[in-house]
């Protein structure tokens, strides 16, 4: 226990003198809270789109005017010709192109109904699937409008037997921070934890004092717990941080208690310090640790459901999420943010947690070595 | 005079290539012995088994009574280990250092302070001792790891290149560290590059292709190898070397 108090008094006056690593710790977790949701934002805005009128009549303005009025495109281009319109999009000026046929107007009065083409770029399928579902809500209105328009609102009912009425539970209004921050927070801690850790142990090796400590009579557990105390009392404090800055810029509070994140954050961290262990025992040298943190960042983050749901993956994919720690994490907040869950509701996340943070650990004390 | 070193045919082996060769050696406490060889000689890996950072393939060691094999903690507890990597922490004060190794060294409360306080005075550091170990010239850290190194009395100190990079001066320095440790029953076990240090040794041990090709005092060498310096015994040993 002495030669714990001694490493844990060395480790912390390191911490603290190094300012690099503090205000890492500080400021990550608030400029990742102020970009990251703002840019991930799945509505798209500012779609291209060209319109190649052939009609030239009252109605296809009318509807130009509409999609311009939507917010969701701009216009690029308003011309008669198709090959000028696919030029833009070769050049990547337009996203989307809408044809209105000749006889439109024409059309649409004397036989009610005619044709549109809506061609898209789905180079960025997300812009082009979005785009076109869009100007198809638009003209679907528009067309509704007309038809309301011609018949002063009589017959609408009739032509809409059915109809869909859906309710949003737990974040009726679609709140997306409410969404994405918690589960940035678990990002963050997950880095905290795993990275900085494993960078500051193979740091030692580098310097050469990692040696010293190996032929002095330090015990191998001794020196890991000096670790990882100190990285798990920073974790705790960076999602301390980034709770608070959570609900200063968003409002954002959890509806569930403080006390089951906390509880499992504490669980969590131990997890993800055994990998940051493990890390430390393959890694020679910092530049190792910093290119394998950042490939397994990746999988972290986009295997998490943090962007996209686990759910929607191929199965094989969904195999692999769950042996991602972050995934659990994500999961278990946003149910405690957003629905409140409790522990009653959670016992699994925490059991395949501990699980990890046993086998992570038990394998990098299994590696680490003090003699070759 | 006690023996706090005994190896006999010790060999330490990585997959086909044999660093170590089956050496056998001893050294008496108090002594100290110069070990010798050019680079991939295996002089740091014959250092590094007797301070118990590796396993020997076969042979027999002893350090401080203890055997290599199964009382590694003994001999940790026993030896001080200062290496050609810098091993302060940079980022760390000097008195802090002191604290912490001294502490992970199982030096009590005051003991920790009386030997601060006499390293500190010993080396003339004053004010300094407060200051971060980066900011200090490499032969002040180099002064300051081998006081700290022998802080918790150990009856052998490994000394891998300790005076890497300094002006001769400082290098002179070093050296009356290790003559006033040893004339206090520690023995010092050094390798080192420079063949004006291997003058200043009791006993020298020349390594060649893992092997040890000479072992006496330095005086006793040169007329073996009838020759004027350490030097140039050196260079009749090492020019046969067949791995360099």
């Amino acid at each position: 226990m002495r030669n714990i108090k001694f490493l844990l008094q060395k480790e912390f006056r390191q911490i603290f003198r190094n300012t690099a690593i503090l205000r890492l710790i500080l400021a990550m977790p608030i400029i990742q809270l102020i970009l990251i949701p703002l840019a991930a934002d799945y509505e798209v805005k500012n779609i291209n789109i060209a319109v190649v009128d052939n009609d030239h009549s009252g109605y296809s303005r009318r509807l130009t005017e509409k999609m311009k009025a939507s917010g969701y495109f701009k216009l690029t281009d308003y011309s008669e010709s198709y090959r000028k319109a696919e030029a833009a999009i070769g050049r990547s000026e337009t996203d989307i192109i809408l044809t209105i046929p000749r006889g439109f107007e024409r059309d649409l009065i004397r036989e009610q109904n005619t044709e549109l083409q809506l061609a898209a770029d789905a180079v960025n399928g997300i812009k082009a699937g979005l785009g076109a579902v869009y100007a198809q809500q638009i003209i679907v209105s528009f067309n509704q409008e007309i038809r309301a328009e011609w018949t002063n609102g009589l017959s609408l009912k009739q032509k809409v037997p059915v109809t869909i009425s859906s309710a949003l539970w737990y974040n009726a209004e679609v709140n997306y921070y409410l969404f994405m921050v918690p589960g940035i927070l678990v990002i963050l801690v997950t880095m905290v934890g795993s990275f900085l850790a494993a960078l500051n142990i193979v740091s030692e090796k580098e310097i050469g004092t990692m040696e010293q400590i190996n032929v002095s009579p330090l015990k191998k557990h001794e020196f890991i717990l000096g670790k990882l105390i100190p990285f798990w009392v920073l974790g705790m404090t960076s999602i301390t941080i980034g709770m608070f800055v959570a609900y200063l810029i968003y409002g954002i509070l959890p509806i569930g208690s403080f006390l089951v994140i906390y509880t499992y954050a504490a669980l969590y961290l131990l997890a993800v310090l055994g990998i940051g262990l493990l890390v430390s025992t393959f890694a020679d040298n910092q530049q190792q640790a910093t290119l394998f943190a950042f490939f397994m960042m990746m999988i972290f983050i986009l295997m998490s459901g943090l962007y996209t749901p686990v759910d929607s993956m191929p199965e094989w994919a969904q195999w692999v999420a769950r042996f991602n720690p972050p995934a659990y994490f994500i999961r278990l907040i946003r149910a405690v943010y957003i629905k409140g869950s409790g522990f009653e509701d959670l016992g699994p996340e925490f059991l395949i947690t501990a699980a990890f943070a046993v086998v992570f650990n038990a394998l990098a004390i299994f590696n680490y070595n003090k003699r070759g | 005079m006690s023996k706090v070193i005994i190896t006999e045919k010790l060999t330490k082996k990585f997959d086909d290539f044999t660093a170590v060769d089956a050496i056998s050696f001893e050294v008496e406490q108090g002594e100290i012995f110069g070990f010798l060889g050019a680079n991939g000689a295996g002089k740091t890996t014959a250092m590094r088994i007797l301070s118990g950072l590796s396993y020997p393939t076969s042979g027999k060691a002893e350090v401080a009574g203890f055997d290599v094999y199964n009382q590694v903690e003994d001999i940790k507890r026993n030896i001080g280990y200062m290496s050609q990597k810098f091993s302060l922490y940079e980022n760390l004060t000097v008195r802090e250092n002191i604290h912490f190794f001294g502490g992970i060294y199982g030096l009590g409360r005051k003991e920790l302070k009386q030997a601060s306080e006499e390293l500190i005075s010993r080396l003339h550091l004053g004010p300094e001792a407060n200051k971060l170990v980066k900011s200090l010239p490499l032969g002040w850290k180099q002064k300051i790891a081998f006081s700290v190194a022998i802080l918790h009395r150990p009856k052998i100190v490994f000394l891998d290149e300790p005076t890497g990079g300094v002006d001769p001066i400082t290098r002179r320095q070093f050296w009356e560290l290790i003559y006033e440790a040893t004339s206090q029953g520690i023995t010092a076990f050094v390798t080192t590059h420079y063949m004006d240090e291997a003058e200043y040794c009791d006993r020298v041990s020349i390594m060649v292709d893992g092997a040890i090709a000479a072992l006496d005092t330095p005086a006793a060498l040169k007329s073996q190898f009838n020759a004027s310096s350490m030097d140039a015994v050196f260079l009749q040993l090492a020019r046969a070397a067949k791995r360099s």
